[in-house]
């Protein structure tokens, strides 16, 4: 079994609440993050790709595929975008870094037609990042 | 699909690797430059990864600001600017390579109360990395 990963980037807003808290709380667990006007991230994702490599074209799967996959499911859906506000399969959750990643690997898993879906990190900034892996997997 | 929230940090500090049970020649041959009776520093980076189940109503396996607070009074606060041969209690008669570095910091975290402790990775430098990580039967061997 061979893994290929691929790295793409994008920029979105967002913001955390709970609208069941008041102000007070929601600064409190949320800190800087319950700002209502938001702030923003440079995302960086990568998606890692397992499978065993064609006998005939030597790939895994062809990059230009994921590649067009990738741009049309999560850069088209979330870059340069309010999270909370365009982006409706987040509707009624916080945009956190686990749930964005959790919703990447959902989109992605039934798009990937040679080799299957191994990891998805989602990078919210150099310092934070998620890791979504099969269940079961190492 | 399983999840991991991975959290970077980073400390300063010296060591010097020499273990008391070798002569000096051989803490020399084995140590190499590492051996240096003054010791010598590194910038050390922490990752960290931890598990849990996503609490619906913050979104969140843990809150940021209770792992960062917890690893700064267990790991950052103790380690920065120190000489960990002499001012980590740990280190007194234990050889403080990044190896045990990664298994001391796994232990000083593994009761973080709210999420699963699962690897600690400790790049030495931006050339050199060790990991240390549970092991999927659940326990972890020291």
């Amino acid at each position: 079994m061979v893994r290929i990963t691929r790295k793409i980037e994008f920029s979105a807003a967002h913001l955390y609440r709970n609208p069941k808290w008041s102000e007070e709380e929601n600064r409190r667990v949320f800190g800087k993050c319950s700002n209502p006007h938001g702030h923003g991230h440079n995302y960086v994702l990568e998606v890692t790709i397992a499978g065993a490599p064609d006998p005939v074209t030597g790939m895994v799967l062809d990059l230009k595929e994921l590649k067009e996959i990738l741009q049309r499911e999560v850069v088209d859906r979330m870059d340069h975008r309010f999270l909370n506000y365009e982006v409706p399969e987040l509707a009624g959750q916080n945009p956190t870094c686990e749930n964005v990643a959790q919703l990447i690997w959902k989109l992605l898993d039934p798009k990937i037609t040679h080799g299957r879906l191994d990891r998805v990190r989602l990078y919210e900034s150099p310092e934070l990042f998620v890791d979504c892996t099969a269940e079961g997997a190492a | 699909m399983n999840l991991i929230l991975n959290r970077r940090y980073s400390f300063a500090a010296s060591h010097r690797l020499h273990a008391a049970q070798l002569s000096d020649e051989e803490n020399r041959r084995i140590y190499g430059k590492c051996n240096n009776p003054y010791g010598h520093g590194h910038n050390y980076v922490v990752e960290i990864g931890v598990t849990g189940p996503v609490d619906p109503e913050t979104g969140m396996i843990t809150n940021l600001m209770d792992l960062d607070s917890y690893v700064k009074r267990e790991v950052l606060d103790a380690f920065d600017h120190t000489y960990l041969n002499e001012q980590i209690p740990e280190f007194a008669a234990t050889v403080p390579t990044t190896e045990n570095l990664c298994r001391e910091i796994f232990r000083r975290l593994e009761k973080f109360p709210s999420a699963r402790l699962e690897r600690v990775r400790v790049e030495e430098t931006g050339l050199n990395s060790f990991e240390y990580a549970r092991d999927p039967a659940g326990g972890h061997s020291r």
